[in-house]
């Protein structure tokens, strides 16, 4: 397949996953309002949303790294993206999956948010620069576990690529990683509770006292294309889960059915415990997901 | 020979960090911009001295559009000045439950495009209302609730109460009674999204374009005028 065509393919399955995820969010909203006993929002508002912020007539400039870090952070989600593979064995929905995507796609991860916490500074709202530091913190904290128990995965199959590793685990469910490698699994989940910031972890957007977080300064286009970047990262984000620990996904609809359970893992958790202040959630992600994940690796290192 | 007031921008260079220019500040004070003369002279640079312009619309199709997006997904900045407020946080809950209707409060006014007045409005809250409503991003709306938002209500004679807010910033919905029921104020929300939906809720065009009546009403007002004459 000739480089315009892949590079096509890739942007089109990035639009897939951006609907996806944003509907996904939209689905979200509803259920935490069903539990609730509220009727919640329509599942089409995220797109709703992102129409209104970007009609936005004016707008407020806080000098240039408040313009780019909606850019990076976008960039972090595109990237993250890019190298994951998302249907395995389509040569249309492979994106640029190469050998080591895997350290790519944890770089990845991490880029979008240093981006937004130099382009949150630069807004010069303290509430921003609070949210940003309580953000990395916690961040840094939920990529232990999540580092750990990638290293495991890496030991147990021996390949640094998510295809190798999504192939490791086709034939049987019980091929699956959840059932091979279960530590690793265990640390890996505990840790998308971090990244997927939704209670008991979500004090770093802090929706009651802290005005929303790294954003509080962002508005129209800006917040626009940070509510799209939601959308992207969300999709990103699980079809890599999915990917390294429940067998990837053949066709679109094992897919959607995949990453909307591995979602409501984090949502039932969300909706069921209250939260953890910064202080919490760290010493909680360095002791027992770590544990866990250093477990997985001396399990498959001996 | 009288001096034009055009002679300084030819001969005039742009300053460069180095040297800063102390005519460049004098020059730019013309009838365009503002003159933040509230602000102690030093701060006065600080601050953005631009007049908030009136913003065209788009062409018609594209312009229903948008306005139906912008109905269907209100942020709500809450002001509670006053009692009113209490009539904010049943419509959060599940017996009333705004998030159905595409609304959601909104912490900051950044991010927010109605501002609720809940309340009787005190002349020292009207400073930071000004303040707040300044600061969001356009096309806003504005929403005042209770009888004290309309004309004072029970504080009608009070030397400390402003009676009609709209003679300070532009109002979309007024929202009866003493206090308003949640079903009031959803009927208000209901009213304010067919404005919108109609295109008649520009408040921020008619800020701009009587952007001197309403300053000159709220400097009447606000005696210790400690900020910039535009909040951007």
């Amino acid at each position: 397949m000739s480089l315009a065509i892949k590079i096509f393919w890739a942007f089109v399955s990035l639009g897939v996953v951006t609907v996806w995820g944003l509907t996904l969010g939209g689905i979200i909203y509803k259920i935490f309002a069903r539990v609730q006993g509220r009727l919640g929002p329509p599942v089409w508002q995220p797109f709703i949303n992102i129409l209104k912020n970007n009609a936005i007539r004016t707008g407020v400039s806080h000098g240039i790294m408040f313009y780019l870090g909606p850019v990076f952070r976008i960039a972090g989600g595109i990237g993250t993206y890019m190298f994951i593979p998302v249907l395995f064995g389509s040569v249309y929905f492979s994106n640029f999956s190469i050998s080591g995507d895997v350290l790519l796609v944890m770089y990845f991860i991490f880029f979008g948010q240093l981006g937004m916490a130099l382009g949150a500074g630069e807004g010069g709202h303290p509430y921003s620069a609070l949210a940003v530091s309580r953000g990395l913190a916690q961040m840094t904290a939920f990529e232990v576990p999540f580092a750990l128990s990638v290293i495991s995965l890496v030991i147990q199959y021996g390949s640094l690529n998510i295809t190798e590793i999504v192939a490791a685990q086709q034939g049987s469910i019980l091929n699956w990683t959840l059932f091979t490698n279960p530590l690793a699994v265990i640390a890996g989940m505990i840790a998308m509770l971090g990244m997927n910031m939704h209670s008991p972890f979500n004090i770093v957007i802090a929706p009651q006292e802290i005005p929303i977080g790294p954003p509080t300064e962002y508005h129209g286009s800006f917040l626009g294309l940070l509510a799209t970047n939601r959308g992207v990262f969300n999709g990103a984000k699980l079809v890599l889960f999915m990917n390294l620990y429940f067998g990837g996904a053949t066709n679109l609809i094992v897919l959607m059915i995949k990453t909307f359970a591995i979602y409501m893992f984090s949502v039932f958790v969300g909706a069921s415990f209250p939260r953890f202040r910064t202080e919490d959630s760290i010493r909680f992600f360095l002791k027992y997901p770590t544990l866990i994940g250093i477990l997985s690796i001396l399990v498959f290192s001996f | 020979m009288e001096k034009d007031k055009f002679d300084d921008l030819e001969v005039m260079d742009l300053p460069t960090d180095e040297e800063s220019d102390p005519g460049f500040t004098e020059w730019r004070k013309d009838e365009k911009t503002l003159l933040n003369m509230g602000l102690p002279e030093e701060e006065r640079d600080w601050f953005c001295d631009a007049r908030p312009q009136v913003h065209k619309k788009s062409p018609k199709i594209i312009e229903d559009f948008l306005n139906w997006a912008r109905a269907e997904s209100l942020w709500i900045l809450a002001f509670g000045t006053g009692c009113g407020a209490i009539e904010l946080r049943p419509l959060l809950t599940a017996r009333y439950d705004i998030s159905r209707l595409g609304m959601a409060p909104r912490p900051t006014p950044r991010q927010a495009n109605l501002f609720m007045i809940g309340g009787y409005v005190s002349i020292k809250t009207l400073k930071r209302i000004v303040r707040s409503y300044e600061q969001m991003q356009g096309p806003k709306f504005v929403v005042a609730v209770c009888s004290c938002a309309i004309n004072g209500g029970m504080y009608w004679d009070s030397y400390n109460t402003v009676k009609r807010i709209d003679e300070y910033i532009p109002v979309d919905v007024y929202i009866t009674g003493c206090m308003p029921r949640p079903e009031a104020v959803l009927a208000g929300f209901d009213r304010l999204k067919q404005l919108i939906r109609a295109g008649k809720a520009e408040g921020q065009n008619l800020y701009a374009q009587n952007f001197d009546y309403y300053k000159a009403n709220q400097k009447r007002i606000i005696k210790d005028w400690n900020m910039p004459d535009y909040n951007w």
